[in-house]
């Protein structure tokens, strides 16, 4: 497979000229519809969520001061109030579950990191038959619901669960463990679900590796771990950015896993905005938390963005 | 085997197990017969029964496939035209935003898709009076959001490893763009659309928490509806839906596995 | 346009284009190229390049990889508007027209076949998109399938296809449009000797036929000197000379074009005089200070460095002294050889240390090599060989 064009520095895609009406209007149908589409409903409500943090809570439907006045002749920008941010400012719990969840998302990526990368080194040297085998060994619980396998950790992890019972039946522990409902069972549970994000991008790199640089190195005199330090992680370092970033930044906001296996003082902030918004029936500060959340992983996104640009 | 290939091999096996063991004990479990896991009642299928007759979870499951092949539909069909315009349609303006809007929904954590979602259904309301109530319309709209960039993301990686020159010559034999891409395009990245479709329609069925925000009176999906069950602990008869789902995916990966090994195998013995 | 069945089961090669339409100054060039630029950021692909391309040639733009040529060709298709310049096709300006408008078709260097269609559906491609009467179609695919020898094949999807094969459908394919012009992206570069060598004839008398008119690229010389009318040498965005093959290869402008097409012999030298009528230039060698006398198209007075070129096929090497007019002659020792069979190539070592490559063909029989390493020789050559350059 070769293209016609071996010399050139860049390969631009456009023809350059103006194009005929019906392909001008092909074009932007193609590039428009899509775009409109997530312009209305992916960054829109951003900035409604960012309007909403600074309204006040009502107990009307829906209930939260408007921001924008119609009533009069004239449209008044009602910038209600700063109370949200403030009070999260001063409410130690925010600040507490936003800083737990950066932490257990970084700890639960790292943990994902040092399990995937063995696996994913394996399958990438595994022959091509067994890779295949394995690559669908992985994916098949991607594709079952994650709902039920988190629950399937409430049944190990239980005190009537099966590590319990084990250990008991084996006459090693004599009263159960507390192992559900604690931050064990948090990390435990996103190290779980997230682990195949952090195999495919490792994957996908390591496959792609040229083997013979490992083998040049070795000629070289280089042992193995020095091959491994030198040649094959640097290289490896997209994939490892890639499956990191596929972790790291839904992980901060993760609700299920904390509220099903994570105990009460397993504050992420994921549950926080829930809890908020559906207990409380504080839209506006809901808002205000979510806004936050977003600032905070907006530099990851563009990282993960940048990454993903990197590979075209 | 020397001491880093048992490491390796070793690593590979306690991961799987790690992804596997709960997996088969829930499947184990849902064919107790006695409600508390830890002890063994013997072989049932009482709570398969039970599921059955769970008017609530029917429903909902029902109310979810429905919701899930639209949204995989049309999620197929707007994230192909956002990989075709992120590959094909070269330099424009607002394209580097567009990469961003592609990129972002694949990691934003869902209680802000969630949350930001809604708070804009509520405006529209307000402004223009739709949608006049939410369910599973408004979840719908909501999963084929996020569900479109994962499609793209797939259709992108097709297009770029595609040989360009194929589209070229069809332009140089006179077809228009629009007809280039319906004659050689399309048909060509039509397994990854395919792919595309199939985990379109998985997150859609799976995802709780979007759906929670975005849903209205009435609307529970299957994953709403197990989450209610579960907070409260373990029941039974969600194992006994677990091991129906898992299997099904299960077969049906494993016959689509299949199937891919043999047309590649297929393509390689025929190509140099 | 009447394609003559006949024609096909001739496999000898026609001579090149008897009438030199380039040579006639009233004769309007089908494709015009004026000025034609393009720009990569900071880098110029294809810098300012004028052409005249004559209707019925088969014109070969020849370089290596980098020079521009592909996206010279690509802005003829179509895929590339340049950065300044125009292109006129038959009299039209092809600036606004889209490569599905342009009345040129392309054979790729990957055959880009579509693997989803038939041979068939394939071919009939275009004129499907012509939007052709159904009955035209069919009737016009099966005659290009005899054409180009692929009727049996006609409902085998590419997968099923030998690289031969395949580049036949992509000939078809193109053909079948009745294009103005066809382009050619490294045409034989993919096939094995043999299919190279029966492909070139093929082409040749396929456009000597149909009277297209054919713009090849490529970085082998050879297939440039086989197959064209004119070659046009490429390098750096820019043309360094446009000729018949005859004359690239004797009468090179300068050290590259020489260079380019096989090997050659490069001597430095000092001009003493020159005659401006028989164009005639007398050189001293340095070194040895021998004096020669070469042919050169170029302006040269006394004093100016200059290289004299002479190509190893030229020169005659025997172990008599040799005798003649106009003979430049030189002695040496056998360094290396190499036995091709039918002819051998020595480097012989001169007296003043120069390295000679010579080429002669064996034509005595004999089991011995007729000549060994460390034979004392002389080098001769006529005066006539002497090509003078600038560089």
């Amino acid at each position: 497979m070769s293209n016609s064009q071996p010399d050139l520095a860049v390969k631009p895609k456009v023809m350059g000229y103006s194009l005929p009406l019906r392909d001008k209007l092909w074009r932007q149908f193609v590039i428009g519809l899509p775009y409109f589409w997530l312009l209305l409903f992916f960054l829109a409500p951003f900035v409604i969520v960012l309007k909403i943090s600074f309204a006040e809570p009502i107990v009307a439907l829906p209930p939260f001061t408007k921001l924008f006045d119609f009533s009069d002749s004239a449209s008044r920008w009602v910038l209600a109030t700063w109370d949200n941010y403030r009070f999260l400012s001063e409410d130690n719990l925010y600040w507490i579950s936003y800083l737990k969840s950066i932490k257990i998302a970084a700890i639960s990526t790292l943990i994902c990191l040092l399990v995937g990368y063995p696996m994913a080194y394996g399958i990438a040297r595994a022959s091509p038959t067994t890779r295949n085998i394995l690559l669908m060994l992985v994916i098949l619980p991607f594709w079952t619901s994650f709902l039920l396998r988190v629950y399937a950790w409430m049944g190990l992890l239980g005190k009537n669960g099966l590590i319990n019972s084990l250990l008991m039946n084996m006459g090693l522990i004599e009263s159960p463990l507390q192992m559900l409902y604690t931050d064990m069972a948090v990390y435990l549970g996103i190290v779980y679900t997230y682990i195949p994000f952090m195999i495919l991008p490792l994957y996908a790199t390591l496959e792609k590796m040229n083997t013979s640089l490992h083998d040049a190195a070795a000629d070289l005199g280089a042992k193995p771990w020095q091959i491994f330090l030198d040649v094959t992680l640097p290289l490896s370092m997209p994939g490892i950015i890639a499956g990191s970033l596929l972790v790291f930044i839904p992980a901060i906001g993760e609700y299920v896993i904390p509220a099903l296996l994570g105990g009460l003082d397993s504050l992420m902030i994921g549950r926080t905005l829930y809890d908020e918004f559906f207990v409380n029936r504080d839209w506006p500060l809901a808002s205000a938390v979510a806004t936050i959340l977003l600032f905070i992983v907006v530099i990851p996104i563009m990282l993960f963005q940048r990454s993903q640009q990197e590979q075209e | 085997m020397n001491k880093s290939s048992r490491f390796i091999f070793s690593s590979l096996c306690f991961g799987f197990a790690f992804l596997y063991i709960p997996i088969l004990v829930l499947i184990l479990y849902s064919f107790n017969q006695s409600a508390i896991s830890s002890v063994w009642g013997g072989f049932s299928l009482r709570w398969y029964t039970a599921l059955f007759n769970n008017d609530q979870i029917i429903e909902s499951a029902l109310l979810s496939l429905k919701i899930a092949a639209t949204s995989a539909t049309f999620a197929t069909i707007l994230g192909t035209m956002a990989g075709l315009a992120l590959t094909q349609m070269g330099r424009y303006r607002g394209r580097f935003l567009f990469t961003g809007l592609i990129a972002a929904p694949l990691v934003m954590p869902e209680v802000i898709t969630g949350l930001s979602l809604l708070l804009m259904f509520v405006s529209l309301q307000e402004l223009i009076g739709w949608p006049v109530s939410r369910g599973a319309g408004t979840i719908t709209i909501a999963h084929i959001t996020f569900s479109m960039a994962y499609v793209a993301v797939i259709v992108q990686s097709r297009l770029s490893s595609m040989d360009q020159s194929l589209q070229e010559a069809a332009m140089d034999l006179g077809g228009r763009p629009m007809q280039v891409a319906f004659d050689i395009t399309l048909p060509l990245i039509a397994p990854s659309m395919l792919s595309g479709w199939l985990l379109a329609f998985t997150l859609s069925l799976d995802d709780l928490v979007i759906a929670s925000f975005t849903s209205g009176a009435g609307a529970s999906t299957l994953p709403m509806v197990i989450f209610s069950k579960i907070k409260l602990g373990v029941t039974p008869d969600v194992n006994a839906l677990a091991t129906l789902i898992i299997g099904t995916v299960s077969i049906g990966i494993v016959i689509a596995s299949w199937m891919m090994f043999r047309q590649a195998k297929r393509h390689s013995i025929i190509n140099d | 346009m009447n394609v003559k069945k006949e024609a096909k089961t001739s496999h000898l090669a026609k001579p090149y284009v008897a009438e030199t339409p380039w040579l006639d100054s009233d004769a309007v060039p089908f494709i015009q190229i004026k000025g034609l630029s393009k720009q990569f950021d900071d880098f110029s692909a294809v810098d300012c390049v004028d052409l005249n391309i004559y209707k019925g040639e088969l014109f070969t733009i020849l370089g290596g990889s980098g020079c521009g040529k592909s996206t010279l060709l690509r802005m003829l298709a179509g895929f590339e508007a340049p950065s300044s310049g125009q292109i006129i096709i038959d009299g039209v300006d092809m600036s606004n027209i889209p490569a599905y408008d342009r009345p040129v078709n392309m054979m790729f260097q990957s055959y880009a076949v579509f693997p989803h269609m038939t041979v068939e559906q394939n071919i009939s491609y275009g004129l499907k998109k012509d939007k052709l009467h159904k009955t035209d179609i069919i009737s016009r695919v099966s005659e290009m399938l005899e054409l180009v020898q692929l009727s049996e094949l006609a409902k085998r999807k590419p997968h099923q296809l030998s690289g031969g094969q395949r580049q036949r459908v992509a000939l078809a394919r193109a053909l079948i449009k009745q294009p103005k012009v066809l382009l050619l992206d490294e045409p034989l570069a993919a096939l094995d000797k043999k299919l190279r060598e029966q492909t070139q004839f093929e082409l040749m008398n396929l456009q000597y036929e149909l009277g297209i008119t054919f713009v090849v690229v490529t970085h082998d010389q050879e297939e440039a000197m086989t197959l064209s009318s004119r070659v046009a040498v490429m390098d750096a965005g820019k043309f360094i000379q446009v000729g018949t093959p005859t004359q690239v290869y004797e009468s090179p402008r300068n050290r590259f074009v020489a260079d380019f097409f096989g090997t050659i012999n490069f001597f430095k030298a000092t001009v003493i005089s020159t005659n401006k009528q028989s164009g005639i230039i007398t050189a001293e060698l340095e070194k040895t200070g021998t004096q020669v006398q070469g042919t050169t198209g170029g302006n040269f007075s006394a004093g100016d460095e200059v290289t004299i070129a002479v190509r190893p096929e030229k020169i005659s090497v025997s172990q008599q002294s040799p005798e003649g007019d106009h003979l430049t002659i030189t002695k040496g020792i056998v360094e290396d050889l190499a036995y091709y069979g039918n002819r051998s190539i020595y480097r012989v070592r001169s007296q003043s240390g120069r390295i000679i490559q010579v080429s002669a063909q064996n034509y005595q029989r004999s089991e011995q090599l007729i000549l060994e390493w460390d034979d004392e020789v002389y080098l001769s050559w006529d005066s006539s060989c002497n090509v003078v350059l600038s560089e």
